[in-house]
């Protein structure tokens, strides 16, 4: 090879990077063998905790993954190809993502999605942009409910721009109307709203939606996905736009990601949308085929006037849910939202039978709820990890004055026994 | 193939839930309750399987097919860290168990590698710091723009450009342009390289930075760079490295000696994570000293005792970019893979991806234009001009090869070569692999010259022709409609 290229060696390749250019240092330690490797990080895996029952939620559900999920999304012809620009040799990721779409439009209630974005919080941050451009308005009200990760995520992006926030205070656990519609108004470019909110009130967000479009302004939902087998999907409310965190649809945990941020939005939108986006088409002998579509949109065509920057987004995660989906159909989702549901309820009836304990019950609620504590719940997460329990997350950690309050998420995997113990130790540690 | 939908029988279903343990309870209030239920597939555990496999097969992919798609090293990923990413002492761990109070210890093994890889990314990059955070190449470079714009801004000053060359990725002036700037773009000069008369005639005290990709999109090392980077600094603007090309540089040179003070990787690239289809990715920034202060939160840090924690008191920091501490499960994979090459194995890996590029470009200059001849760095990028005033465009050669079993380069790209075909060929591949994809191209030239029509009807044996882009954009048809 070096004889047909015409050097003598390859360091000749590298002979346009000076020499006053070459690296100061490299100090990376030598090779290991697959074995090795395999055995090192098997041994920084055990010291992770796997064994906590676990009642922590937060947005980032512990439900479980059927083995067909993982079947498919390990299978290398679908893992090792990449974004299918050829569309004649990509036609099984093509016809995913379009089949994923609908799966995201059907959940949502919407018309139109995308291939996928990186997480529920820049999902967010993408449907707020996209109300920026098509009102050309500057004001964002954004309920309280919506996870504090996600609020905080969008104030870091649009620093650098002018965009008046506004952030509604949440009463007694749910969106207050009263304050909301003080500062609505017609600068107002989008509403952004949760439900199940990160307290896990459940509402009916149509009064809201109904208010802001009088307002000429965009209803922004985030949607937890395994609830939308119960709950009024944002179609069905009015929201122009649903966005979402996909990973309770067959996605693990995985200490943070990957995870799938969802995005759906009435048909009008759809030329604001970020990201990629498979429509269905017919080749030259009139077969039905897939391809990437409305990519002048897109930042390898429009460059900095593009709606988005993104470019590689999670579809090999957006092929889980729609596996996941597909595995449980209409009736299986149906079934896994009205378990957790279920679970949840039973659990609320135990903790509110522990004397100090109160089960906030001024909002229905899903698969998690808050509860008050006679102690600082840090306090209670700490003594329950000893006995075996992540037993709900602090509240104080992302709301003032919240303290002695715990957020409790009990899904489909959370056996009768797992809740009953969970009461039993709570009590033991209060 | 029938969708998913249209398949299978009403009633059917893949997967049953355990039977409730709990007692009945009251339905939530109907007014949050959904009328419309989403209209899902009615499949059995097979159909789904049998559905998903048989759409798999549809694809080329690296482990069925050569795929030189250029700017996207698309090398072979090695199995083993499949296998560890996929150990539920990862997959089970949730994100919030280190910010419980005592949770701290529940994760150390993950916070361990993101801290290790993170070292690891510095001294290979020669920077000085790294978040993990960002999901995505384009991800990285929005965060690095946000951490420009925090420096100066602590620095007193808003500025107001940032500076791309015309050859760069799409990606870079859209996160300029969405992290608040404005962009000025520098046209490449005939000699391949960004315009440096234009380039410091355009310099000015409102620049905030200027992004280059090094190697850039033609495949080249500037032998200006240090120059472009001190033009930068005394102009008081920051220098952002576009790690997309970074394989070509492992051990031989690092962004930070030369200047740069931001880099984004993408280690699905130069770190072998696997494509996905199109994500998940990992798009990790790496900064200089002084903008360390900026990085988002949470930072991990170890303690004196050889312990690792989450920091999220830092008050100079741009605050959160993601919900966690990035793509984890796509990080591992890449500290798995550079543990297992080390040292040599990476500047192994660089010399064999430099090599098996020039060797395209040298056994493919006399069949197709090399708009600018030089030898190249990681890819090489051509130019069917000559076989296009025959009517045979890049397109036409990408569907060919298509038709005979390779993934085609990247076409079109970078966008100031016309019909341009981009190759990489990455340091995973035979001489023998490339040899018959060599072949294959030197035939569609000959093919070209002598019976056009032979190139412009493929592909021929996929299971889709050639389909009608224009159709899918002016009718839009997104999803599935029930009948």
């Amino acid at each position: 090879m070096l004889k047909t290229i015409g050097v003598s060696g390859v360091g000749d390749l590298f002979k346009d990077i000076p020499a006053s250019l070459r690296p100061k240092s490299f100090n990376i330690p030598a090779g290991k063998s697959e074995c090795e490797v395999t055995g090192h990080l098997k041994r920084l895996s055990s010291k992770n905790a796997t064994d906590l029952i676990n009642f922590v939620g937060a947005g980032f559900y512990d439900h479980f993954i059927p083995a067909a999920v993982d079947a498919i999304v390990n299978r290398p012809e679908f893992y090792t190809a990449y974004t299918p620009y050829q569309p004649e040799c990509s036609q099984g990721w093509l016809q995913a993502i379009y089949e994923y779409q609908t799966v995201i439009c059907e959940l949502t209630g919407l018309d139109v999605s995308n291939a996928s974005l990186y997480d529920g919080g820049t999902a967010i941050y993408e449907a707020a942009m996209m109300a920026l451009r098509l009102t050309k308005r500057n004001k964002i009200i954004m309920d309280s409910g919506v996870n504090l990760i996600y609020r905080t995520m969008l104030y870091t992006y649009t620093s650098n721009l002018s965009i008046e926030f506004v952030e509604i205070p949440v009463v007694h656990g749910q969106s207050s109307r009263e304050e909301l519609f003080k500062h609505l108004d017609d600068k107002t470019a989008a509403v952004i709203l949760q439900n199940p909110n990160f307290f896990g009130a459940v509402d009916d967000y149509s009064d809201i939606v109904e208010r802001v479009h009088k307002h000429g302004a965009l209803a922004i939902a985030s949607v937890y996905p395994v609830s939308l087998g119960m709950l009024k999907s944002p179609g069905e409310m009015g929201f122009d736009i649903a966005t979402g965190e996909g990973q309770s649809l067959g996605i693990p945990l995985s200490f943070g990601g990957p995870y799938l941020g969802f995005m759906a939005a009435k048909k009008e939108l759809v030329r604001q949308m970020p990201g990629r986006i498979v429509g269905a088409t017919i080749d030259k002998d009139g077969r039905r085929g897939f391809v990437l579509t409305l990519q002048t949109r897109e930042q390898h065509i429009r460059r900095e006037k593009a709606t988005s920057n993104i470019c590689s987004n999670e579809a090999l995660c957006a092929l889980r849910a729609v596996v996941f989906v597909s595995l449980v159909g209409t009736e299986g989702l149906k079934e896994l939202a009205q378990r957790n549901y279920q679970k949840a309820e039973f659990a609320k009836n135990e903790l509110s039978r522990i004397a100090g304990v109160e089960v906030k019950r001024s909002a229905p609620t899903f698969n998690e709820f808050t509860v008050s504590l006679p102690r600082h719940a840090n306090e209670v997460v700490y003594g329950m990890i000893d006995k075996g329990f992540a037993c709900g997350f602090p509240l104080g950690r992302f709301y003032k004055g919240m303290n002695n309050y715990l957020l409790v998420a009990v899904t489909e995997k959370r056996t009768k026994e797992d809740i009953r113990k969970l009461a039993d130790g709570l009590e033991a540690v209060l | 193939m029938k969708l998913i939908f249209e398949k299978g029988k009403p009633g059917r279903r893949g997967f049953t839930q355990a039977r409730a343990d709990v007692p009945e309870v009251k339905p939530i209030d109907k007014r949050c309750v959904r009328k419309d239920m989403p209209r899902l597939a009615s499949v059995s555990e097979l159909d789904v399987i049998r559905h998903y496999s048989g759409l798999s097969r549809l694809n080329y992919s690296v482990d069925t097919n050569f795929y030189p798609l250029g700017s996207c090293t698309m090398k072979y990923n090695p199995k083993f860290t499949e296998r560890i990413a996929s150990l539920e002492g990862f997959t089970g761990v949730h994100p919030l168990l280190p910010q419980l109070s005592g949770g701290g210890m529940l994760a150390q093994g993950s916070l361990e590698v993101l801290y290790e890889t993170e070292r690891l990314l510095a001294e290979i990059t020669g920077m000085n710091a790294f978040t993990m955070q960002p999901m995505a190449g384009a991800h990285g470079e929005l965060t690095g723009n946000m951490l420009i714009a925090a420096y100066h801004k602590a620095n007193g000053s808003r500025r107001k450009y940032v500076i791309v060359p015309d050859s760069s990725h799409g990606t870079n002036p859209a996160s300029a342009a969405i992290a608040g700037y404005e962009v000025i773009v520098i046209k490449t000069a005939a000699d391949g390289y960004m315009d440096l008369e234009e380039y410091k005639k355009r310099m000015n005290n409102d620049v905030a930075a200027v992004m280059l990709t090094c190697p850039d999109t033609l495949g080249l090392f500037n032998p200006h760079i240090k120059e472009i980077s001190d033009i930068a600094h005394k102009a008081g603007a920051l220098m952002y490295y576009d790690g997309a090309n970074l394989n070509a540089m492992l051990g031989k040179c690092r962004p930070g000696d030369i200047g740069f003070d931001v880099v984004h990787i993408n280690l699905h690239k130069t770190f072998a994570t696997p494509h996905g289809g199109g994500g998940p990715g990992a798009g990790p920034v790496g900064v200089g000293e002084k903008l360390a202060d900026f990085l988002p939160i949470p930072r991990v840090v170890r303690h004196a005792d050889g312990t690792f924690a989450l920091d999220y008191h830092r008050h100079k920091s741009i605050g959160y970019i993601a919900p966690f501490y990035g793509n984890f499960g796509v990080i591992l994979k890449a500290y798995a893979y550079m543990l297992f090459l080390g040292k040599e194995g990476l500047i192994e890996a660089a010399e064999a991806a430099v090599l098996n590029a020039n060797y395209c470009l040298s056994r493919l200059k006399d069949h197709y234009d090399l708009p600018y001849d030089k030898r190249c760095m990681h890819e090489c990028v051509f130019s069917a001009a000559r076989q296009a005033l025959g009517g045979v465009h890049a397109i036409d050669i990408a569907k060919y090869l298509i038709d005979k079993g390779y993934h085609p380069p990247t076409v079109y790209f970078p966008l100031i070569v016309k019909e341009a075909l981009m190759i990489e060929p990455t340091e995973t591949e035979s001489k023998e692999t490339m040899d018959e994809f060599i072949d294959t191209m030197i035939e569609i030239a000959r093919l070209a010259k002598e019976n056009p029509s032979a190139v412009t009807q493929a592909p021929l044996h996929m299971p889709v022709k050639r389909l009608d882009e224009t159709k899918a954009a002016r009718e839009p048809n997104l999803r599935w409609q029930p009948q």
